[in-house]
């Protein structure tokens, strides 16, 4: 019998094509793993009844000889920052616990249009904002890595989108959404040993998206393998009138357009990534990644970034100012929780419901965005912080006429354990240093598995490319699948 | 720039955001440092540098002006936390 836990979204979506087994059959095996896992708290709220439903019609419709969509009988697990019709949706805040949206996101609805189904949603960082999901209100969620000493210490899943790499490195799902702000989806892969991408600013609607810094997230596919990511990456994205800065662009046939001979493609290496102190096993895989672009046939330039280092400060201007003024819609009025201390007047229920609604670090982050916002410090801080931002991505259009591609770490370590980073939230910010710059440019990027660390825990390659180049990042991605030989899982201790 | 206590509490007074008097000491210290941090910024030079507003180019796109939506009253109060009738509920706001 197969395991249908083993198989990814190419070899699902073929085989049920392909009359080899039934999509119901791949929708019971997965939602009997959700439900066996509860351990790793990935899940806020499990749907076996839409995965069943979903492959039910996909099976209908293969009966029928209807055409198949590109992610039938596929089930994922959905972030739980994409409002799902009818479903409870909570951004693992407090604040929206008991919401249940009367609408689909529009890039949940193109993925069930295409024939995937939904096992649940999947826990998160609160409102997306940290990097080691120890911020949801639903609890942490635990990685199933564990190191090789032989401890039993609790690691991040990496995050924001910490449910979803934990739950694919799990092999809960073959896929997963996350977004991606600062870093959400492509530390949260490297974390874990999988693949995700975050696609050029605008490719993905943010419709229906809770929002977080609305000129930085994007959604982006998570999965095992570079193909899944192409796969899933086509069936989510698409012009969406309903979001303003969505690319009225064609979507291109990613997964038919993978080719990993990267003849004539000139991959920059960025000296500012190759901090003072960089992690000893992280520089290693950063070589061997060099080694494996050579050998794909890709030259390879030295390049320079030189404003890199204000990447960080600028995003934490950037990001919590967008966030103080994204959030001030939770007043508890029109959703959500509402807190109204007896005799309070209107100005006394917001202020109450906020504080009870939202983490420490969601207060921490709008109180941010509130000052750098205030009357007397807004050219100080946010004007001059959108002006470093044009002047990183400055650094990457004089990047691109030396090369195509850009290959660095996609974070400067390896999992850390959950509680070690959170007494000072600066420790945990520079958790995206490598991150945060791409995303700052609104540039596609991806990390996929690099190797291990002493301790066998994975590591993550990322590969940076220009705007709209999504299909040269997934080739470059494939290349180095190709060739690091990762096959190294967690053990299945839960 | 670092801010005092006052300064905490009027942040989260401007953020409706309640906060205790032990909250304020707290975030004192912990804005200080991240506004400490961030201040590097105020090395780079921007000459001639215009504040970024777009990532990608993209022109804003009009539409008719015309009804696309609506007629979904139902929808819009489902998640209220209080409501009467067809109306959101709020505490009393005028005497």
């Amino acid at each position: 019998m197969t395991d249908f836990s083993r198989l990814g979204v190419a070899a699902i979506r073929d085989g049920v094509a392909k009359g080899e087994f039934k999509a119901v059959e791949v929708a019971e095996a997965l939602n009997a793993r959700v439900s066996a896992a509860k351990a790793l708290n990935t899940f806020i709220v499990e749907t076996p009844e839409k995965a069943i439903e979903a492959a039910q019609s996909v099976d209908a419709d293969r009966a029928a000889g209807k055409p198949l969509g590109q992610m039938a009988g596929v089930p994922i697990g959905m972030k739980d920052l994409f409002c799902t019709e009818g479903v409870q949706t909570t951004a693992a805040s407090h604040i929206l616990e008991g919401f249940v949206p009367t609408y689909e996101s529009t890039v949940s609805a193109n993925l069930w249009k295409a024939g995937a189904g939904m096992l649940g949603k999947l826990n998160l960082d609160q409102f997306a904002m940290g990097s080691s999901n120890e911020t949801s209100y639903f609890g942490n969620v635990i990685s199933p890595w564990r190191r090789n000493d032989g401890s039993t210490a609790a690691l991040a899943p990496g995050g924001s989108s910490g449910g979803s790499s934990s739950a694919i490195a799990a092999r809960l799902c073959p896929a997963a959404t996350g977004t991606d702000t600062g870093g959400s989806i492509r530390q949260p892969a490297a974390f874990v040993g999988i693949s995700g991408i975050k696609p050029t600013y605008g490719r993905c609607s943010r419709w229906g998206v809770v929002a977080f810094a609305s000129s930085l997230d994007q959604a982006g596919p998570m999965a095992r393998d570079v193909r899944d990511c192409a796969i899933m990456l086509e069936s989510m994205a698409g012009f969406d009138p309903k979001d303003s800065t969505s690319l009225d662009l064609p979507v291109p046939a990613w997964e038919a357009g993978l080719n990993s001979d990267l003849k004539g493609k000139r991959i920059g290496i960025p000296k500012e990534y190759r901090l003072d102190g960089i992690d000893e096993d992280i520089a290693k895989m950063w070589d061997n990644g060099i080694a494996w672009l050579k050998d794909a046939g890709a030259e390879i330039v030295d390049i320079s970034l030189p404003h890199t280092k204000y990447a960080l400060p600028a995003y934490y201007i950037i990001a919590p100012a967008e966030a103080s003024s994204n959030l001030a819609r939770y007043d508890g009025v029109r959703f959500g929780l509402r807190d109204l201390p007896e005799g309070a007047g209107l100005q006394d229920m917001y202020a109450a419901t906020r504080a009870a609604g939202f983490g420490e670090e969601v207060r921490r982050r709008i109180m941010i965005g509130t000052y750098v916002l205030s009357a007397g410090f807004y050219d100080a801080y946010y004007t001059q912080a959108q002006k470093v931002r044009a002047l990183i991505a400055r650094d990457f259009d004089n990047a691109w006429a030396s090369c195509d591609l850009i290959l660095a770490p996609t974070a400067p370590s390896a999992a850390f354990g959950l509680g070690e980073k959170n007494a000072d939230p600066l420790s945990m910010y520079l958790n995206d240093v490598f991150a945060v710059p791409a995303s700052l440019a609104g540039l596609p990027a991806m990390s996929v598995p690099g190797g291990l660390s002493k301790e066998g825990l994975p590591l993550g390659l990322q590969i940076i490319g220009k705007a709209l180049d999504e299909q040269a990042v997934l080739n470059a991605g494939l290349a180095i699948e190709q060739r690091s030989g990762f096959t190294a899982e967690a053990g299945e201790w839960w | 720039m670092s801010v005092d206590k006052d300064t905490v509490n009027k942040i989260a007074r401007l953020s409706r955001i309640a906060i205790s008097d032990a909250e304020a000491d707290k975030m004192v210290g912990e804005l200080n440092g991240i506004l400490a941090w961030v201040e590097q910024l105020g090395e780079v030079d921007v000459t001639g540098v215009e504040p970024m507003t777009a990532v990608i180019a993209n022109k804003l796109r009009l539409r008719d002006d015309v009804v696309t939506d609506g007629d979904v009253r139902d929808k819009v109060l489902a998640n209220a936390p209080a409501k009467e009738g067809s109306f959101f509920g709020v505490p009393k706001v005028i005497e």
